[in-house]
């Protein structure tokens, strides 16, 4: 059992592991085909989003801002929305817009509902979709921002249509490579989906000329009207509250069925998902796939002793947490630490069910920052982390190597083409957590030896 | 292209000129416009970019989580000694002190932090909705100050009450509290170093030139710099200002109070280099700095030179765009390209003033465009418009270039090499030739897979 859910209510945060609301609601609209967005606010918060992005991803980010300054902030934003949004169009022809709010909005009690109505209206542009998020900084971390837009997205774009074929797939904030893995299993089944959001290429755009503002991909807007017809939802979400789940929205307005799953890294979840989509539509699991799973069974074999070494601290989202808990316990790597900035849904309950195997308890802490990771790490004599970059911090102030995985990755190359999804994105993850092992072994191995056995005379 | 003029935003006519067609005057210095997707930051960017080098300081950011998470530990400043400075410390506010105030958070938050860190100095950051919900920061602050026997600063940056440089002024005003002296002062003859944030060692190089002619530094705002120091501030009997923009407000009130005259200077690229290292010998008067000046002049010219003059062969006739925070900035960069044989074809700021628009208008060639605030848009159609081979900017631009397929170099605060002096003056150059000669470039501007493949035959 995981250690009693530690929520840290405290007066400061040292070191943040989580971001705030409209960050997430960005990356969920750069999912959506022609699309851009709007961050109602003070010009700072969209920069800095957009610096965050483009580091992580190394694509250009463009976001607008409403610019609130003082006037707009005292008397209204309105008219600086409104010319946020002529400025838009004008320049970027976006087929959808969205906008996300910030603190200093939602605090000043912007009502962009009916500011964008009227703005479509007087515009003769009803016709115009315009997604709304309310996204308060403080209201969440950028995790529940993600997923709270993307049910946005459906709540606005989605109707009631005849029943389809397709597999509604709710993606959260994963690399491009793990986007475009799930694609490739579910052509490889022969299954039709419908991805939403999709950016794997919108946030990983091959280079080719001409350049154009606007990027090929993302989820179709004629898809996600019909995604209220789907044959079933997978919703790589299982450990969100129902109040910001995509697919619950789905199964409440439209009756789709709801699949909601852990993300597919580790053969049990990466089986979970294959198994769900075999039984909503009865196709069959090709030759190949099993092959690949077979891979990843011989591949967990070849390194298991080296992993039962592992004591790892694992941070980040939720869900990706709770997925790489999983994968860890899975391969006996002990889950010393499990934290997250995020509120975390039912991340308690899911972590303590998935580490009753082990010898020694597991720590989960919700809501919490580096300070508190590092100091209980530490505590949990942790040889290995697993998180986004900012867990630099425990390498450089604890000695604890870290592999990276998440959003955001801002001090190495390639965190976009990170690929740790379905049997072969597992195969890749486990080996750089292996090796990672490894390496710190053998760097270590013969000063230790010699300190701990050698004695003079 | 119709399609891009169509796309003009009417507003932003006022700040772009091109040298020689028109002889309007540049607009800048002003907010920025909703929904043109500016690259500018925010007041409390601008105030934390200044104060956060500041190495035995706690910098608490009173707001919601994001700020202090996009903030943490963002720029590559280092220190020879403390290292407090490289935390991201934040109230974290939540919904519930939106509605009943964050005061006692904030009381709370200074109280641990003193406690655990024992430091002398807290700055405390006021975020977008701190200025809304009306904390009294001020009142806070001066009662920890006496509770803790400490100094705690407010630092006045709500991010909607202006741009960038109400950042700089609000860290300048924090600054100004920050050198007050109790005492009467005894005046010193050393000199203190305004604007260098010691990126990668730039003030360690700075001070090494300065102690091999003689002159006496005192201390250096805010590169590797600490309390007592900083305390000590006003003893000197010249301030010399590297980056403008963020310090002549503040060079400007120390002359007033504490009568110390200031220079102008510039340690971007050799020309400037060396005709700083002049002007501050000459400023102080004495005949052996100024010899001694010479004398370093000559032989580290005489050594840069020799190498730079192999990228120069390489490079000369390439076309640079310059897109970067500061006025003062983009005048360096400009005779900086000319040292290295690249004409210039564009050249913008995010807060560059009037005095400094001037200076590039008169230093750049006819035909050059010149821009305020810019944004992607108008960056790509000058780029292209004018054949720039590369481009210099901060992270948010670099996937810009690259995605335009022109070079690019990091002229951003996260840099791990330095820039400054005849040190800077070659990595310069040498980055410069590294981008704009890779072989990358090369495989582009093929024409494709089914040239290659037929090219074999
Ligand atoms: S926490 Fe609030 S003010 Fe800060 S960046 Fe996020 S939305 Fe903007």
């Amino acid at each position: 059992m995981a250690e009693k859910n530690h929520v840290h209510y405290r007066d400061v945060n040292e070191n943040p592991c989580n971001m705030c609301m409209p960050m997430g609601g960005i990356l969920a609209l750069k999912g959506i085909e022609q699309s851009m967005v709007i961050v109602h606010g003070s010009q700072g918060c969209s920069t800095y989003m957009r610096r965050h992005i483009a580091e992580h991803f190394n694509e250009p980010v463009d976001v607008g801002s409403s610019s609130l300054n003082e006037k707009g902030t005292i008397y209204g934003g309105e008219k600086n929305l409104r010319q946020a949004l002529d400025n838009i169009v004008k320049v970027y022809h976006p087929a959808l817009i969205g906008i996300v709010t910030t603190c200093l909005a939602e605090t000043i009690g912007e009502d962009i509902e009916r500011i964008t109505g009227q703005y479509l209206i007087d515009k003769q542009m009803e016709d115009f979709p315009i997604v709304t998020a309310a996204t308060p900084g403080y209201g969440g971390s950028h995790f529940e921002g993600y997923f709270l837009t993307v049910k946005r997205v459906l709540m606005q774009l989605t109707a009631a249509t005849k029943k389809n074929n397709k597999v509604n797939v709710i993606i959260p904030n994963m690399s491009p490579a793990d986007i475009r893995e799930i694609k490739r299993i579910l052509e490889l089944m022969k299954i039709e989906y419908v991805l939403c959001p999709d950016f794997s290429d919108t946030l990983d755009r091959p280079f080719s000329r001409p350049y154009t503002k606007m990027s090929d991909g993302g989820t179709k807007l004629v898809d996600i009207k019909e995604m209220g017809g789907g044959l079933a939802t997978i919703q790589m979400g299982i450990t969100l509250d129902d109040s910001i789940s995509p697919g619950q929205y789905l199964k409440d307005e439209f009756g789709v069925p709801l699949y909601n799953l852990a993300i597919p890294i580790g053969v049990e979840s990466t089986d979970a998902f294959i198994n769900t989509l075999v039984e909503i539509t009865g196709k069959t699991i090709p030759e190949s796939l099993t092959k690949e799973r077979g891979r990843l069974l011989d591949a967990m074999i070849d390194s298991h002793k080296y992993n039962f070494q592992g004591r790892c601290v694992i941070f980040g989202e939720p869900e990706m947490v709770y997925a790489v808990t999983k994968t860890c316990v899975e391969n006996g790597v002990f889950p010393a630490v499990v934290a997250t900035g995020s509120q975390g849904g039912k991340l308690n309950e899911l972590v303590g069910l998935a580490v009753t195997d082990f010898l020694e308890k597991s720590n989960l802490f919700i809501e919490t920052d580096f300070a508190h990771i590092l100091a209980a790490s530490q505590e949990a004599k942790v040889n290995i982390g697993i998180g986004p970059s900012d867990g630099k911090y425990l390498t450089e102030k604890g000695g604890i190597p870290l592999v990276r995985l998440g959003f955001p990755i801002h001090d190495r190359v390639g965190g976009q083409r990170i690929l740790s999804v379905g049997y072969t994105g597992t195969m890749m993850f486990l080996d750089r957590v292996t090796n990672t092992l490894l390496e710190n072994k053998y760097i270590s191995y013969r000063s230790s030896m010699y300190e701990k056995y050698y004695q003079q005379g | 292209m119709a399609e891009d003029n169509a796309g003009r935003i009417a507003e932003r006519d006022g700040f772009i000129v091109t040298k020689g067609k028109n002889k309007k005057q540049l607009q800048c210095d002003t907010d920025s416009s909703a929904g043109c997707v500016s690259q500018r930051a925010c007041v409390y960017c601008g105030a934390r970019v200044v104060l956060n080098p500041i190495t035995d300081a706690i910098h608490l950011v009173h707001g919601p989580i994001g700020c202090a998470s996009y903030t943490w530990d963002i720029r590559g400043s280092l220190s020879s000694g403390a290292e407090l400075y490289r935390n991201s410390f934040s109230t974290d506010l939540k919904e519930q002190d939106i509605i009943f105030g964050g005061a006692k958070r904030l009381n709370a938050a200074i109280d641990g932090l003193v406690e655990k860190y024992q430091a002398k100095l807290v700055f405390v950051y006021s975020t977008c909705i701190v200025g809304v919900i009306g904390d009294d920061l001020e009142a806070i602050c001066t009662a920890a100050s006496q509770k803790h026997n400490i100094e705690v600063i407010p630092v006045e940056s709500s991010g909607f009450i202006g741009n960038k440089s109400a950042g700089y002024r609000a860290a300048g005003d924090a600054l100004l509290r920050l050198i007050k002296p109790s005492e009467p002062i005894v005046k010193s003859n050393s000199i203190n170093y305004l604007g260098d944030f010691n990126l990668a060692g730039e003030a360690w190089i700075i001070h090494n030139y300065l102690r091999q002619i003689g002159v006496e530094l005192n201390v250096t705002f805010t590169g590797d710099s600490h309390y007592t120091a900083l305390k000590s501030a006003p003893k000197a009997k010249l301030n010399i200002i590297q980056c403008a923009g963020s310090m002549l407000y503040l060079a400007g009130k120390m002359e007033e109070l504490y009568q110390i005259p200031y220079i102008q200077i510039s340690f971007l690229g050799i020309e400037d280099t060396a005709a700083s290292l002049r002007k501050i010998a000459a400023t102080l008067g004495e005949e052996s700095m100024i010899a001694k000046a010479e004398d370093l002049i000559a032989k580290e010219t005489a050594r840069v030179e020799a190498i730079i003059k192999g990228y120069r062969d390489k490079l000369q006739g390439k076309k640079a765009a310059i897109y970067v925070g500061g006025g003062f900035k983009a005048i360096s960069l400009v005779k900086q390209f000319r040292e290295i044989g690249i004409d210039v074809v564009m050249i913008g700021t995010q807060t560059g003033r009037k005095e400094e628009y001037e200076t590039i208008n008169n230093l750049v060639d006819d035909g050059t465009v010149i821009l305020d605030d810019a944004n992607p848009a108008e960056l790509e159609r000058f780029m292209m418009e004018k054949g720039a081979h590369l481009l210099v900017g901060g992270v948010k631009e670099r996937p810009l270039a690259y995605k335009l397929g022109i070079a690019f170099i990091d002229h951003n605060h996260d840099r791990k090499h330095p820039l400054s002096g005849f040190e800077g003056a070659v990595n310069f150059a040498e980055e410069v030739y590294s981008t704009v000669c890779s072989p990358v470039w090369k495989s582009l501007s093929k024409s494709g897979i089914d040239r290659g493949v037929t090219d074999h035959g």
